[in-house]
């Protein structure tokens, strides 16, 4: 995945946001980097926690018209 | 119109049935054709596979011959898709033929890979293909008492699959006499023990009134099965002396040959379910990139949703509707009590707590199967 990955995961209640990005950085290579769209602001919480805990990069989050995009970068 | 329908499975399968009913008259005058290409002349029932692992069914009971589900005027080849030809609107065969269509429908599913996790195929028992169900009951009549731990992978099919086996565990080794000397320990890769926010609200105190010890963030990483332990991503061991996966899910492969899309799912639009910058091919059921559960309802309301669509492009030069998101996932809370969650894009799931009436409509809907593939119910 050379292209920044884009994931739109809003209006996802099932597998939800933050499970969405894990299957994704799974399948990215080392250094790849995504933008995660939710429309949970919950995942502004538990996304950062979940990226810090395994030891990826947590890039920021900005919000637009109800929408979180949440950057990350995948490192090991 | 050549409509080609790659896959026969549930989606493809309802699909096909639903588009021979709406468009019979163009069938019978030739304005329209129904093609489907499908990898085994036998169908599966998948959520039967559940059942097969505490041996509640056999084998047998989960097939039937796919041409015995199929609408008359649907033209059946036992022979899987190997190439793509998109803009030439040509796929090729197995046994090299060349189909052409006006309207492709990739519903090609999806495959467990627990070969992805390190020890995890050698030293795990899963449920997830008939082999691996047969495994995974013979290997717990021969469990005598020990740590079970639950551990899952990242996409599943079926998302509910994670609790209800937990449930069922805990009633099979109750049924057995033997729960006291078995400790269920169940993880999961969020926060909570399970994505939908209101399942997990309602599951959480199921788990501690059973006695079911629970721990979250645990991204499955290795199974070593020498030490018997298992590592997450987030740096913590689990010791197991009987290990049950739910593993991660892939897209079929030969879509990620023909570069379809990442990991074998297809980048398809959430509410017209055409496969992004194509307006001649769609993706259904498993087979989509869509943010919602990887489950055979997903499948069989976007089934609808798309052959309601494509009748009318035909009749009347344009899709009436959208898919909205619509799942329905029946949740087993034992070997004999159930409760159900419905969502959509817009809604989340209340599921109401679990009752036997309930299991018994589930027990009654893995019989009535055959009649949904048809496309009758």
């Amino acid at each position: 995945m050379a292209e920044k990955q884009v994931i739109d995961a809003r209006g996802s209640f099932c597998p939800g946001p933050l499970m969405e990005l894990i299957g994704w950085i799974k399948m990215a290579q080392i250094g790849d980097e995504m933008e995660l769209l939710s429309t949970d602001k919950g995942s502004v919480a538990d996304v950062p926690e979940w990226i810090k805990k395994v030891g990826h990069e947590y890039q920021g989050a900005r919000e637009e018209a109800g929408v979180w995009h949440i950057a990350v970068k995948k490192l090991k | 119109m050549k409509i080609l329908i790659i896959g026969g499975g549930m989606g493809g399968t309802i699909l096909a049935n639903n588009l021979a009913r709406r468009l019979t008259p163009e069938l019978k005058s030739g304005k329209a054709k129904i093609t489907m290409l499908t990898a085994s002349e036998k169908h599966m029932y998948q959520p039967g596979l559940l059942y097969l692992a505490f041996g509640r069914v056999t084998p047998d009971e989960l097939y039937k011959d796919q041409a015995s589900l199929l609408e008359p005027g649907i033209t059946l080849f036992v022979d899987p898709a190997e190439e793509f030809l998109l803009d030439q609107n040509q796929v090729k065969s197995k046994s090299g033929k060349t189909f052409d269509y006006d309207v492709l429908v990739i519903a090609t599913g999806s495959r467990p890979v627990p070969e992805l996790i390190p020890g995890l195929a050698e030293h795990g028992q899963s449920f997830y293909t008939e082999e691996t169900a047969i495994k995974m009951f013979r290997a717990l009549q021969a469990f005598q008492g020990g740590r079970v731990v639950i551990a899952m992978g990242v996409p599943h099919k079926c998302p509910m699959a994670p609790l209800e086996i937990t449930f069922m565990l805990h009633d099979y080794f109750k049924d057995r006499g033997i729960r006291d000397k078995v400790q269920l320990h169940y993880t999961y890769p969020i926060g909570r023990v399970h994505s939908l926010e209101n399942v997990a609200k309602w599951a959480a105190p199921e788990f501690d009134r059973l006695g079911i010890t629970v721990e979250t963030l645990f991204n499955l990483k290795e199974v070593d099965g020498t030490a018997k332990l298992l590592k997450s991503e987030e740096g913590t061991e689990t010791p197991f002396d009987l290990l049950i996966s739910v593993p991660a899910h892939r897209g079929m492969e030969v879509l990620e040959k023909n570069k379809l899309g990442v990991g074998g799912w297809i980048p398809t639009n959430r509410h017209q379910l055409n496969m992004e910058g194509r307006k001649n091919v769609f993706a259904i059921g498993d087979t989509t990139n869509i943010p919602i559960s990887k489950a055979g309802s997903t499948a069989h309301f976007e089934a609808e949703a798309l052959g309601e669509n494509i009748a009318a492009m035909i009749k009347l030069g344009a899709p009436v509707r959208d898919y909205d998101g619509k799942v329905f996932c029946f949740i087993e809370a034992g070997k004999d009590r159930a409760t159900y969650a419905m969502f959509d894009y817009l809604n989340p799931p209340d599921p109401r707590p679990p009752t036997k009436a309930v299991h018994w409509f589930k027990t009654a809907y893995n019989k009535l199967y055959w009649i949904s593939a048809r496309g009758l119910l």
